[in-house]
């Protein structure tokens, strides 16, 4: 099936990622999209917007995150040189409140008064709800009945930070369906009120704004890379759902040629089962705002996806990612919900930190990817966020299938001789 | 490009104008809630006096619309709707009824999806809408900066691509949209979602009736939130059409009696005197 024919009317402007991107929005949210294109460039260019927001992120996010090496994690997997950007250890345990930090300003100074936001997993809505408290907005967080149930943790920190979450019961009530309900209420109350998209999606400016503010990740890491190992990584892995943390630490590294770039979307049941992998399996579509790559039918209604991560339980993709894999700049894997397990699992026991299970994805692919590049490579991971809110899902596997994963992983210790790694 | 010859819509507005009353532009979901009582309730709708059809395709994330059609596009997607099932509703009504002016409404996604699979592109595409008996098409989410994808293939087929103009859009906005419009052009009437609760008599949206009025020679209706005959009564003598569309939708679901009834009722108030 040939792809949508480009629009020869839509300028770079408009999102500036090739074919991808636009401003795909009800008439009613184009004046406040316009303005946020308009006023961004000019927020992110003024030294004191600039000075309040590493301010915020040095004194209240708890950054720069360090990067740790890994050693028994490589000893496990066949070698490499593997780093590990700690976005776990921010405030509130992921990547998202380094956006959330930045939109609230922004909203602030554009004198809106209320902040909504969607969220899938509910890391991005823990940080929404935790940016509202510390500035005394109010906060709506729209999320699916479906991720309501599987992370109650997380909806109960919201509610106890002052947000209002209110679950989205249409659809596949997932990620996509708050999405929806999040722009209807933007639509209603566009007036005094900032949509905090938590990713790098939705109409431009949104996903080069979402990448300006999680820049910081690869900025960072690209100077503790130089400073700790001496030259940059050969690649950098992140996982990918909508794709923020992995542009975060890309957008570093861009016009580092050397610098392979590897985003890992979820698999979910497999490739030819239920799954999240976009980039595998979508094709180009309009959706929420914007022009990318989308899982969709023959006619065009977009797929609920699956995964075991409900932070990557998304059918469709930032932008940027289907123009840096076009351009051939990127590349990306597919991980299904048992690799994405047992890289949670050996992370945990070779280096004393349990990732999310977005992250794992990434964890999940470094041993192919060690096979490829060699035991020297180096290898910088973006560890987005910590796994204490996955915990119930994961005890929920082990109960199912705790016979087979614990021999699997008793093989897999002895094969890959998991005690030789050492600090 | 513009049209050969006066189309049903221009014909249509001509009509009522000559009958001293606004449009009553009629939106039901196709498929709502299969084919058959889909086809039940378009016809019931029509042959009660709905002036303008305006038929949905069925989208699995219809983020401008509000409960009562985002539920219709689950029941009928549920049914088993399909692009090609809509055209053939289209297809059915525009052979009983010649002269009855059909807008396809839609998200750009279906649209777009058929245009790649058409062997003729989105040429190919549009010009078999026309074929079909389709006079327009209303994309909710193909503002003019990224409407040109479709809208110069329709207009090329003689198809018109209707403008939607919001409450929010500013002066320079509105004169784009009604630029890029043609058929007619529709005015949001509230800041909100289909279906919410309208006063139909706000200073604020007589000004913007006002305000466009003075922007476009086109005909304009008006719509989101219109459910009431008192409503169609003091919107009427302001613009040349009123739209309703969830009200008719929710009307459909007790069946084809009632729609009907309340589509008389809403014509019987479209007097402008």
């Amino acid at each position: 099936m040939a792809d949508i024919p480009p629009d020869s009317d839509s300028p770079a402007a408009l999102g500036d990622f090739g074919q991808f991107g636009g401003r795909y929005v009800a008439e009613t949210l184009m004046p406040a999209v316009e303005q946020l294109a308009r006023e961004w460039p000019l927020a992110w260019a003024d030294e004191a917007f600039r000075a309040d927001y590493s301010r915020i992120l040095s004194e209240y996010v708890g950054r720069p995150s360090p990067l740790t090496p890994a050693p028994r994690l490589a000893a496990a997997i066949g070698g490499g040189q593997i780093w590990l950007k700690r976005e776990d250890l921010n405030h509130t345990g992921a990547h998202k409140i380094n956006n959330c930090v930045g939109q609230v300003l922004l909203a602030r100074r554009l004198g809106k008064t209320r902040i909504i936001a969607e969220t899938g997993a509910g890391q991005h809505g823990v940080a929404t709800a935790t940016v509202c408290a510390y500035f005394g907005l109010p906060c709506v967080v729209y999320m699916g009945a479906e991720d309501v149930a599987r992370q109650a943790l997380n909806v109960f920190r919201m509610r106890l930070l002052g947000a209002e979450v209110r679950p989205v019961q249409a659809g596949s009530a997932t990620l996509k369906d708050a999405i929806n309900e999040a722009l209807r209420d933007w639509v209603a109350n566009v007036a005094d009120t900032h949509y905090v998209i938590g990713s790098v999606m939705g109409p431009d400016p949104y996903p080069s704004m979402v990448r300006d503010l999680q820049r910081v990740i690869g900025d960072e890491a690209r100077a503790q890379c130089l400073d700790r190992i001496g030259s940059l990584p050969d690649a950098v892995v992140a996982c990918v759902g909508g794709g923020s943390n992995a542009i975060g630490i890309f957008a570093a590294f861009i016009d580092d040629p050397g610098v392979q770039l590897i985003g890992v979307e979820a698999a979910g049941e497999g490739l030819d089962g239920r799954h999240a992998a976009t980039m595998s399996r979508g094709e180009v579509g309009v959706y929420h705002g914007m022009r990318s790559l989308v899982l969709q039918d023959d006619d065009g209604q977009l797929q609920e996806a699956h995964s075991i991560s409900a932070g990557l339980d998304y059918p469709g993709i930032g932008p940027e990612h289907a123009y840096l894999r076009e351009r051939g700049r990127a590349r990306y894997l597919a991980i299904d919900d048992e690799q994405a397990l047992a890289a949670l699992s050996l992370l945990s026991r070779t280096e004393g930190i349990i990732p999310a299970l977005e992250t794992a994805h990434a964890l999940a692919a470094l041993e192919s990817l060690v096979a490829e590049l060699g035991p020297k490579a180096k290898i910088l991971v973006n560890l987005s966020g910590r796994g204490d809110k996955d915990m119930h899902t994961v005890m929920g596997r082990l109960d199912a299938e705790s016979l087979a994963l614990v021999e699997r992983a008793r093989a897999h210790s002895s094969q890959t001789k998991l005690g030789e790694g050492t600090r | 490009m513009s049209a050969v010859q006066p189309g049903r819509i221009a014909a249509a507005f001509e009509r009522c104008r000559g009958q001293g009353r606004a449009a009553l532009v009629g939106y039901l979901t196709g498929f709502d809630p299969d084919h058959e009582r889909g086809l039940a309730s378009l016809i019931a709708a029509c042959e009660a006096g709905v002036d303008v059809l305006e038929l949905g395709v069925p989208f699995s994330d219809p983020t401008a619309d509000g409960p009562e059609i985002q539920s219709a596009m689950v029941r009928a997607l549920a049914a088993g709707a399909t692009l090609e099932g809509v055209l053939a509703l289209a297809s059915a009504v525009r052979s009983r009824f010649a002269e009855l002016p059909i807008v396809l409404f839609s998200y750009a996604n279906p649209l777009l999806r058929a245009c790649s699979r058409d062997a003729a592109g989105a040429r190919g595409f549009c010009q078999r809408l026309r074929d079909l008996g389709v006079d327009a098409l209303l994309v909710v989410d193909l503002p003019p900066e990224q409407a040109s994808i479709l809208r110069a293939p329709a207009r090329a087929a003689n198809l018109d691509w209707i403008g939607l103009c919001a409450p929010t859009s500013p002066p320079a906005r509105l004169d784009k949209i009604v630029e890029a419009a043609s058929g007619f052009v529709y005015a949001v009437s509230l800041t909100g979602v289909t279906g919410s609760a309208l006063d139909a008599n706000s200073h604020s949206l007589r000004s913007q009736l006002e305000d466009l009025r003075g922007r476009t020679q086109l005909p304009i209706a008006v719509g989101f939130g219109v459910r009431e005959p008192s409503q169609v009564r003091a919107l009427a003598p302001q613009v040349d059409g009123v739209v309703v569309g969830s009200a008719l939708v929710k009307a459909g679901r007790s069946g084809p009696d009632p729609l009907a009834s309340l589509v008389a009722d809403l014509r019987a108030a479209t007097s402008k005197g």
